[in-house]
């Protein structure tokens, strides 16, 4: 029964390598090259810092850029083109579509990072040091942008099923920044007098995603340990919020009427 | 009509999503509260240059400004009065503020008081208040508030009477500077460090700023002085009270008997005053009343 | 009457029109009909008159206002009921960055195949469509008929038991349309449903074991198609020819119509011997007489002129 997400993830994956949208890989791979070399030329004695900060969020932005440009055409493209009609028509469910979907943006989410993680291990290695144990928290912070990219991708999934992609990439992007500033939202409101405000407050940072949970970009940067219950927090975290979001979807999709 | 497959999705979702809901916030307080008593230690503050800072926020800075203002009074607020306290990181989240918003004006004057205040109460360090405050009179060259701000480092923090009454002077010429600018240059200029001069800053500070942080501090400083004052008086009694027979009296209804005192004087707080066992006045103990302490020499600068 | 294969219940789809999306505007109205399995079924109507609606709703593209539907037993809403039927959209678009081999394989991984029956059923059914040639050329290459030709071939080749064609042979040229007619009669010899819209007339007099017609969103009327059109003689049609140098009476020249060297005469039944009398003086050669029939056309032409038609023999549904 579950097997038909399957084709369809992999049918996703597909039409991304198709269109080209690797390609970012290649102006990754410069990026790195070109501050790689500018860095090993100064010696500020910081090199190991600026690849790294300038690697993991060059990583995350690319990502996504890529996350919420392509989630918002997920299911909103197949709608518009009529690619769908002669797809549900077989034995698929709408929900099996959606996972599809979804799973197969993440894959390329996915493989597109590993790359890029890659790319980001040889600018290390060029800037002339050997890679120590502390380097191993590069990459549980590639971990935790996979995990925001996850999420922010079910977001874009989400709006997807009933909104164009102009709305979507909107509201995909403005819940971003909100949930970056999360912890601001929840400090916001501990400084109201006013106990239902500050009740509210409290509810809304519940409710927004909290991004800022992922960043571990510094951490990773000044070499501090992230503990293992913190990792485990957030892969909950994330799956969480990412099964809300595709059982959201879910019930918006299959109760459309497509045109 | 519906579907039963309609249905389905409809009500998993209306059954699915506030049960993910609370799992999410839960799993965020536990989140949180990993951080929390992590981040009062391990104070992070990632990105400390105000001008990368300002090019990331794409144009946006006076909303950066008031978010990082409203950190840093959080921030503030977390430490404020807590054994072991340090503010490292209050000096990094005014200067951000400031650099995005050089109109903010309420951190230069959070910043004066603050970041110069010692021990549980504050960063120790005048010289980057003064730093601060400098700054704010330059963007703000009108503001008459800033300049008696910076006449209170030097005369309070860094006991420089003579510059103290020149940042004075230069405010009482700025528009809408109240009279008393003026006075306090000249009385600054001639006197130097009194109680009583010291007495009027601190209530000019209580009365012209309106961050409820500044003026509880402002109110608490002035007790403080109060008790001072008191207690001076009080012991100049007690010296009399010497003279006349040959020892320091034990308490205040001593005095009061021998008809030195009109009744049994209080401090701010209601406490009576005692006699320590060296003669002079004192606070009662239960008393939370802070006589301020003499300002420590500046460190040097650098941080 | 033997388990139908498709069975349709007052199905009716209003649509909210409007700005405030509070005006509904039915495009269906209580389709009731039923399909027997075998039976090769043509669903007639003018553009607007809810084909292409009822085809949606009964492959779950759209979900009904009210009215069921069944296809071989099973509600239109049970995701099993889809193993068994394919559908090829009007229209059809696809994936245009894979090739039409890609796009067959894709969709026959829905069903259960083994990697071998897969891949031989891809390449029979490319074959079958006349597109072996072109089978690994992306499909943003092809031109409006190939696109087609790619649909047919989704639509069957995971051998369906019910196969729904929405204007199959849109964008075919007649060697096209005369593959998919064959198609189309082969699927019927292997013992297939075939339901299909279409506003050709000819295509469904010439397949169709009954149509449906629809108009307004209404059914007007089901039958095989020759009882649908009347079975009443209207008039007679007389074909003939003038000998040479020979003219036409005066009377007649009006009723006539000439192509080429020949003439053709309407006449209603009731005097056609008194026109065969008068041509006889004139001594024209007389080459046939047949009854004027109305086609689907006619019939079609009246309806949608909203002219009550006369038919005869026909399952009308109580409207």
């Amino acid at each position: 029964m579950s097997s038909a997400p399957m084709p369809v993830a992999v049918n996703t994956f597909r039409e991304a390598v198709r269109d080209r949208v690797l390609y970012n890989l290649v102006f990754f791979a410069l990026l790195m090259i070109g501050a790689a070399i500018l860095v090993g030329q100064i010696s500020i004695g910081i090199e190991r810092l600026v690849i790294i900060n300038l690697g993991l969020s060059a990583i995350s932005i690319f990502g996504l850029v890529m996350a919420i440009f392509i989630g918002v055409g997920l299911v909103s493209k197949e709608i518009e083109k009529r690619t769908l009609y002669s797809l549900l028509a077989r034995p698929v469910r709408r929900w099996e579509f959606l996972v599809g979907k979804y799973a197969g943006l993440v894959l390329t989410l996915a493989v597109n990072t590993a790359f890029m993680t890659l790319g980001l291990g040889l600018a290390l290695y060029y800037v002339g040091r050997p890679y120590v144990a502390a380097d191993a928290l590069i990459l549980v912070a590639v971990y935790f942008i996979l995990l925001e990219l996850a999420l922010v991708t079910a977001l874009a999934l989400f709006f997807s099923c009933f909104s164009s992609p102009m709305l979507s990439t909107l509201f995909t992007l403005g819940i971003y920044i909100t949930g970056l500033f999360a912890s601001d939202i929840r400090e916001f409101g501990e400084l109201m007098k006013n106990p239902g405000l500050k009740i509210a407050m409290r509810v809304l940072y519940y409710i927004v995603p909290n991004f800022h949970n992922f960043n571990a970009i510094g951490a990773a940067a000044h070499g501090e340990a992230i503990p293992f219950s913190v990792v485990a927090q957030n892969t909950l975290y994330a799956a969480l919020y990412v099964a809300l979001l595709l059982i959201g979807a879910s019930a918006v999709f299959s109760n459309r009427n497509l045109k | 009509m519906k579907q039963p497959s309609q249905n389905r999705a409809l009500w998993t979702a209306i059954v699915a999503v506030p049960v993910l809901l609370a799992a999410i916030a839960f799993v965020q307080t536990r989140i949180d509260s990993q951080a929390g008593s992590a981040s009062l230690q391990r104070e992070d503050l990632l990105l400390r240059s105000p001008s990368a800072i300002q090019k990331m926020s794409l144009g946006y800075d006076p909303l950066l400004a008031d978010v990082y203002w409203t950190r840093a009074v959080q921030y503030y607020g977390a430490r404020f009065g807590k054994k072991g306290s340090t503010f490292g990181l209050l000096w990094p989240l005014l200067d951000i503020s400031t650099t995005l918003d050089p109109k903010l004006i309420i951190a230069y004057r959070f910043g004066a008081i603050f970041l110069s205040e010692s021990g549980t109460a504050g960063a120790g360090r005048p010289d980057l208040a003064v730093e601060l405050v400098k700054r704010g009179i330059a963007a703000n060259p009108n503001d008459w508030h800033l300049d008696s701000d910076l006449g209170f480092l030097y005369y309070w923090r860094l006991r420089d009477y003579a510059a103290a009454s020149d940042a004075y002077l230069r405010g009482s010429k700025k528009r809408n500077a109240p009279e008393w600018m003026a006075v306090m240059a000249a009385r600054v200029a001639q006197k130097g460090g009194s109680l009583e001069t010291s007495r009027m800053i601190w209530s000019q500070i209580y009365e012209s700023n309106q961050n409820p942080k500044v003026r509880e501090w402002a109110l608490q400083t002035l007790q403080g002085l109060k008790a001072e004052d008191d207690e001076k008086h009080l012991d100049e009694i007690a010296d009399e009270y010497q003279r006349r027979f040959g020892r320091y009296p034990k308490s205040t209804s001593e005095l009061h008997a021998a008809g030195m005192l009109e009744g049994i004087p209080v401090d701010p707080l209601g406490y009576a005053y005692v006699f320590g066992p060296d003669g002079k006045a004192q606070l009662d103990p239960e008393s939370a009343v802070i006589i301020p302490a003499e300002p420590e020499t500046p460190p040097t600068p650098g941080r | 009457m033997s388990n139908p294969a498709i069975e349709i219940a007052g199905l009716t789809k209003d649509y909210p029109v409007g700005f405030w999306r509070k005006r509904m505007r039915r495009s269906l109205d209580n389709l009731t009909l039923q399909v027997e399995e075998g039976e090769v079924f043509g669903f007639l109507g003018p553009n607007g008159a809810g084909k292409t609606t009822t085809l949606k709703l009964l492959t779950g593209l759209i979900f009904p206002t009210s009215g069921t539907a069944r296809v071989r037993g099973r509600s239109i809403d049970d995701v099993a009921m889809h193993r068994e039927i394919g559908y090829l959209p009007e229209q059809p678009y696809f994936y245009d960055y894979l090739t039409a081999r890609e796009l067959l394989d894709y969709y026959a991984r829905f069903s259960n195949f083994s990697d071998a029956e897969r891949k031989e059923r891809v390449s029979r059914f490319l074959e079958l469509v006349g597109l072996a040639s072109a089978a690994d050329l992306q499909l943003r290459k092809y031109s409006k008929g190939m696109l087609q030709r790619a649909g047919i071939a989704q639509a069957i080749l995971h051998d369906p038991k019910v196969v729904f064609l929405d204007e199959p042979m849109s964008g075919l040229d007649p060697i096209g349309r005369r593959d998919v007619r064959d198609i189309i009669l082969d699927l019927k010899k292997q013992g297939k449903t075939v339901f299909f819209s279409t506003h050709i007339l000819s295509d469904a007099e010439m397949l169709c074991d009954r149509v449906a017609v629809l108009a307004g969103g209404k059914l007007q009327g089901v039958g095989a198609p020759g009882e649908i059109v009347s079975l009443e003689v209207h008039a007679m049609d007389i074909l003939f020819e003038l000998r040479a140098g020979r003219t036409l009476p005066a009377g007649l020249a009006e009723s006539v119509t000439r192509i080429g060297g020949r003439f053709h005469m309407e006449v209603p039944e009731a005097q056609l011997y008194a026109a065969l009398d008068e041509l006889r003086d004139c001594d024209a050669r007389i080459l046939s007489v047949s009854p004027v029939r109305p086609t689907l056309e006619d019939y079609f032409l009246r309806l949608v002129n909203n002219e009550r038609p006369v038919s005869h023999g026909v399952e009308v549904t109580a409207r």
